[in-house]
């Protein structure tokens, strides 16, 4: 138990002290899962939004696959990246394995179905409200698109969110691909798994610390967006 | 109150009057929801639409606006097809007013950007768009805060805003209050005035009576009656028209 109360005394000496080993490590998780979360928006906004307002055979399956894909397991996504990035996978030339890339690129994938999904209902519900008059202005289709977008802004910033929230949440896609090397790949997640495995429950608690504060402060930020999106919709 | 500069795409728009069907039929569930032989809206006035809930009133509305693809026949806008360049001819308010999440000017500006007007001259008109409609004390609130009356005239005053040729109702005073709806028909009576070609789904006969310089009756996706305001009410010539007139309620 004292041993409890010395690591609970020390974590938070380290992340009050900023401790440079300790921020190293939670700059590279936010570099990482940033860059993820944008790359995914690039990806997932577009195909949400295509779903959303286009009607075309199959339409039906692709919204069902994609939202089915909220839920990919992150090790079995680090797993197919890992098999993709090997010296025997497709994109093995790259040599990009055990690179900060190798870990944007797995939660990449982890994060757009999120965006697509989350974008498509969103643009979907409101392309239902909008669409006549909309027409009705005389817009044609991008500028309809257009306005949903910006009409829709503070729920699609939620979208982005709950993607940034699982980025940089997750672990097991992570250390497959990245391999917990320090000072290039490790992230809070895959330290906090091994320094707690190697019984250094100070670093790992700081660090646990910190990421909880993030994850809060995440949701913080999500549930003042949907007051602000709220305000602006209804009375 | 609608000396607007015509300018840009409503400039060079072909006009949009007057509108007629052919054989418009619509079916859904194996139920007729429409089914027109011919109608042409076009000349000068307000035509009011009346019926029973269900008799294709809004349906009609939508698919003459081009909104709605009837399943077939056609409708024309001068002798062609509805297009989207048009639109700058003509306005709707929709029964469920759309109104942008943003204030209540920038509505107003956005359906005048739409059709072409400068930054500059979308601010102009609309300040006096807003003016005109008593709307300008609120130009700056948000418009999904105001109250139902004050969401329809300013839904109003977006369709006024740009001048267009030809102007759709759908009940624009329906669950209003007796002021609010005095308000709405003053604007509608004054744009009629003005020489916009209005038509209208009344959901009350006083309000038809007021307004309407002709009447059509709908009834199961049917006109049964097509005429002058006076003679509708004075003397209509079918049962159903007779059995709706003395408020009897037609299935």
């Amino acid at each position: 138990m004292q041993d409890f109360a010395a690591s609970f005394f020390e974590a938070f000496r380290l992340v009050l002290g900023l401790d440079p080993g300790l921020i190293e490590i939670v700059l590279l998780s936010l570099k990482v899962s940033m860059t993820a979360v944008f790359i995914a928006t690039i990806i997932g906004l577009p195909l949400g939004a295509f779903l959303a307002v286009t009607r075309f055979p199959g339409r039906g399956i692709v919204i069902v696959t994609v939202t089915a894909l909220m839920g990919l397991p992150p090790v079995v996504v680090g797993l197919v990246v890992y098999m993709l990035l090997s010296n025997a996978g497709a994109l093995g030339p790259l040599q990009l394995l055990y690179t900060p890339t190798a870990m944007i690129i797995a939660q990449t994938v982890l994060v757009v179905p999120i965006i697509a999904a989350l974008a498509r209902q969103t643009l979907e519900d409101l392309n239902g409200e909008y669409r006549d008059q909309l027409m009705l202005f005389g817009l044609g289709s991008l500028a309809r698109l257009r306005t949903l977008l910006w009409e829709g802004r503070y729920s699609l910033m939620t979208a982005l969110l709950a993607g940034f929230g699982r980025a940089v949440a997750e672990v097991g896609a992570v250390i497959i691909v990245g391999g917990n090397i320090n000072h290039v790949t490790r992230v809070m997640t895959t330290a906090i798994a091994l320094e707690t495995s190697k019984g250094n429950l100070a670093l790992a608690l700081g660090l646990g610390l910190i990421l909880v504060i993030i994850a809060f402060a995440v949701n913080a930020l999500v549930f003042l967006l949907r007051a602000a999106a709220e305000r602006s919709a209804y009375a | 109150m609608h000396e607007v500069v015509r300018s840009g795409p409503q400039a060079a728009a072909k006009p949009i009057l007057p509108v007629s069907a052919e054989r418009l039929f619509v079916r859904r569930k194996g139920r007729v929801l429409l089914d027109i032989e011919a109608l042409t809206i076009g000349g000068r006035g307000t035509t009011v639409l009346v019926g029973p809930n269900g008799a294709g009133k809004s349906l009609l509305l939508n698919v003459l606006a081009g909104l709605r693809a009837p399943d077939s026949g056609r409708v024309l806008w001068n002798g062609e097809p509805p297009n989207r360049q048009r639109y700058c001819r003509f306005g709707m308010v929709l029964q469920r007013p759309v109104l942008l999440r943003r204030s209540v000017r920038a509505n107003v500006e956005f359906a005048l950007r739409a059709v072409g007007s400068s930054a500059e001259q979308a601010r102009a008109q609309a300040h006096r768009a807003l003016e005109a409609a008593g709307l300008l004390a609120l130009a700056n609130a948000s418009a999904r805060v105001l109250s139902g009356g004050e969401m329809q005239r300013l839904a109003l005053t977006r369709a006024l805003a740009a001048g267009p040729d030809l102007l759709f109702l759908d009940e624009p005073t329906s669950s209003l209050d007796p002021a609010s709806m005095q308000t709405i028909e003053a604007m509608v009576r004054n744009a009629s005035e003005d020489g916009m070609r209005i038509v209208l789904i009344a959901h009350d006969l006083a309000q038809a009576r007021r307004l309407g310089d002709e009447i059509i009756f709908m009834h199961r996706g049917k006109i049964v009656e097509h005429a002058p305001t006076d003679r509708f009410f004075g003397a209509p010539a079918t049962p159903e028209a007779q059995a709706f007139i003395a408020g009897k309620i037609l299935i």
